[in-house]
């Protein structure tokens, strides 16, 4: 897993010359609230970018604006060296847009979907007719192909709406949140889905909330909050920042939870008396901890493990935590 | 290359009415509702008010224009709807993300109402009739009643497709039955306008219904039509003219930005 990740990212490097999406302090505000407040990234040919961030950061408005739907107020958009601002047809021919509610004809099957799809975007007939039960094929809905969309799971109906988005076999492809809301399974075979796009040469502009997403699917991360990025690196690059697991102590006393902290310098929660320590993966890691903690007496009450989530990359980032505990 | 767009903009429009023809035989409840009531109307006003009205005819010949109105205006409610349906979820952005013709999903709706109200038209002037809707109408005439109810169908379409544009929802956009659920009442559609108070019949007489309902009952039926179908033509045709292009602005507003 994590070797073919490594690979596909010294491909996407190696592939990397001339940015295909480029973004330069990109604003947007609503009335009084800002919702963007300067973005800038660039997106390589080829790779798989995501946006992280929690709900309310920015990641549909970006996805709107990059596709053209909105225009910003300020900032500099280039797809494929096309102005999104000045030439926004010709964008609108290399991309295709996934949005969170799926754009699917629930009185249509979901042949007739396709089809309908493909007359709108000019394909002719025999490439059209291939085209669909091509993606009929791939995206599994072939036993499903004659019945009406409204009969579809959730799982079905982004994969249809997936399906129509690469009628036109597009440059860049945006998908916003294209997991949220399906079980653990349909989850899979999309990342499944989503990687062998990037394989054929589909540059992905994915966003989502769920770091394990990210990580699973991306070449590059681009973390937003509160209208900024505020880190932007590589999977490994993030994770060295956040730290692969997390390992947390409960203390039973005051007493003892302050001490530690001094001792082990980490992250502290004062609320339920917990620390959190990065960990490495090495068991050596937790010995060399709790006997610290032993030669000055303290043996915590529990010790857990958990995987970082969002919340780890925000804290390290932004540190709130730590700020949040020194201001009580 | 300008002959190569206008192509395409059939192209585009030709294939939003075929999508909304199959809305209408798969989704039939929305037709059987939109001339059940008008049909409900009908059998209430012939036989349970009908007989305490009086006409110059049969209260059922004259009663008939006022229905193929109100039917006409709950198939336009659907229209509304549909159009709101597409905006908001996300038909229109996807749309909107394609080299489509932008004016091809309101074309193709209107086109779609359009058929639609037709259907349901004749379903209901044949219902009439099987309950006693003589018309004398010669062959001149009921092209003049086709072409009279295509102007009503399509200035009608065009309001509720405006409509359909600015609600903010599919509920909002269903309040649009409104207008031709209440405005044929204060026409001369049941009853004749002179038996409402002078002001009521005011209004009554200078509103766009009370011609159209004149001249459709007159090319039916034989009563006088006066100078009531250029005030039809001019009021439907105005109508229709106004709310194609705020129709247009409108979505074109929306669509590029």
């Amino acid at each position: 897993m994590l070797t073919e990740l490594v690979n596909r990212m010294i491909s996407g490097r190696r592939k990397a010359m001339k940015p295909i999406i480029s973004v330069r302090n990109l604003k947007k505000s609503y009335g009084q609230q800002t919702v963007l407040d300067g973005l800038n990234f660039d997106v390589q040919k080829g790779t798989i970018f995501a946006l992280l961030g929690e709900n309310g950061a920015g990641k549909t408005t970006t996805v709107r604006i990059l596709s053209t739907l909105m225009q910003q107020d300020e900032g500099k958009i280039t797809i494929a060296g096309f102005n999104a601002v000045d030439d926004p047809l010709a964008v609108r021919n290399i991309i295709s847009v996934t949005g969170q509610y799926a754009a699917v004809d629930d009185l249509l099957t979901g042949k007739e979907n396709l089809e309908m799809m493909a007359r709108l975007y000019h394909l002719n007939k025999k490439s059209a007719k291939y085209r669909i039960s091509e993606l009929l094929e791939q995206f599994d809905l072939v036993n499903a192909a004659n019945k009406s969309a409204k009969t579809y799971s959730g799982g079905m109906r982004r994969k249809l709406d997936i399906a129509i988005s690469l009628l036109k076999t597009p440059e860049v492809i945006f998908l916003d949140e294209p997991t949220t809301g399906l079980d653990p399974r349909s989850r899979r075979n999309m990342w499944t889905m989503i990687k062998e796009l990037a394989d054929k040469g589909t540059t992905i502009f994915l966003t989502t909330q769920y770091l394990e997403e990210a990580e699973q699917l991306a070449d590059r991360i681009a973390v937003i909050n509160g209208g900024k990025i505020v880190a932007d690196g590589t999977a490994a690059e993030l994770k060295q920042l956040i730290g692969e697991e997390k390992i947390i102590l409960n203390f039973s006393g005051k007493a003892e939870y302050h001490h530690s902290l001094v001792l082990i310098e980490a992250i502290g929660n004062e609320d339920n008396l917990s620390i959190e320590v990065a960990a490495d993966g090495n068991p050596e890691t937790l010995r060399q901890l709790l006997n610290k903690l032993k030669k000055h007496g303290i043996v915590p009450q529990k010790v857990n493990f958990r995987e970082p989530n969002l919340d780890d990359v925000f804290m390290q980032i932004t540190g709130r935590m730590e700020k949040g505990v020194e201001n009580r | 290359m300008k002959e190569f767009s206008l192509i395409w903009a059939i192209n585009d429009g030709w294939t939003i009415f075929c999508r909304n023809l199959k809305h209408i035989f798969r989704n039939p409840e929305s037709l059987i509702v939109s001339m059940a009531l008008p049909i409900i109307l009908m059998l209430l006003f012939v036989y349970v008010f009908g007989g305490a009205i009086q006409t110059s005819s049969d209260y059922v010949n004259y009663v008939v224009p006022g229905i193929i109105i109100t039917c006409v205006g709950y198939g336009s409610a659907t229209t509304a709807i549909g159009v709101t349906q597409d905006m908001k979820g996300g038909f229109f952005e996807r749309l909107r993300s394609m080299p489509v013709h932008a004016s091809a999903l309101l074309v193709g709706h209107v086109a779609g109402s359009f058929v639609r109200n037709m259907i349901s038209t004749i379903l209901v002037i044949f219902v009439a009739w099987l309950i006693g809707f003589r018309p004398n109408a010669s062959l001149i005439e009921w092209i003049g009643v086709i072409g009279m109810l295509s102007l009503f169908l399509l200035s009608l379409s065009w309001m509720a497709v405006l409509f359909g544009l600015l609600a903010k929802n599919a509920e909002t956009a269903s309040a649009f039955t409104f207008l031709p659920m209440f405005l044929p009442y204060v026409s001369s559609a049941f009853v004749p306008a002179n038996t409402m108070p002078s002001w009521l019949q005011a209004f009554s007489e200078n509103q766009p219904m009370t011609p159209f309902i004149e001249t459709l009952r007159g090319m039916l039926i034989g009563t006088p039509i006066g100078n009531n179908d250029w005030l039809a033509i001019i009021w439907f045709g105005g109508l229709l003219i106004a709310a194609f292009i705020m129709a247009m602005f409108v979505f074109k507003k929306k669509f590029l930005h």
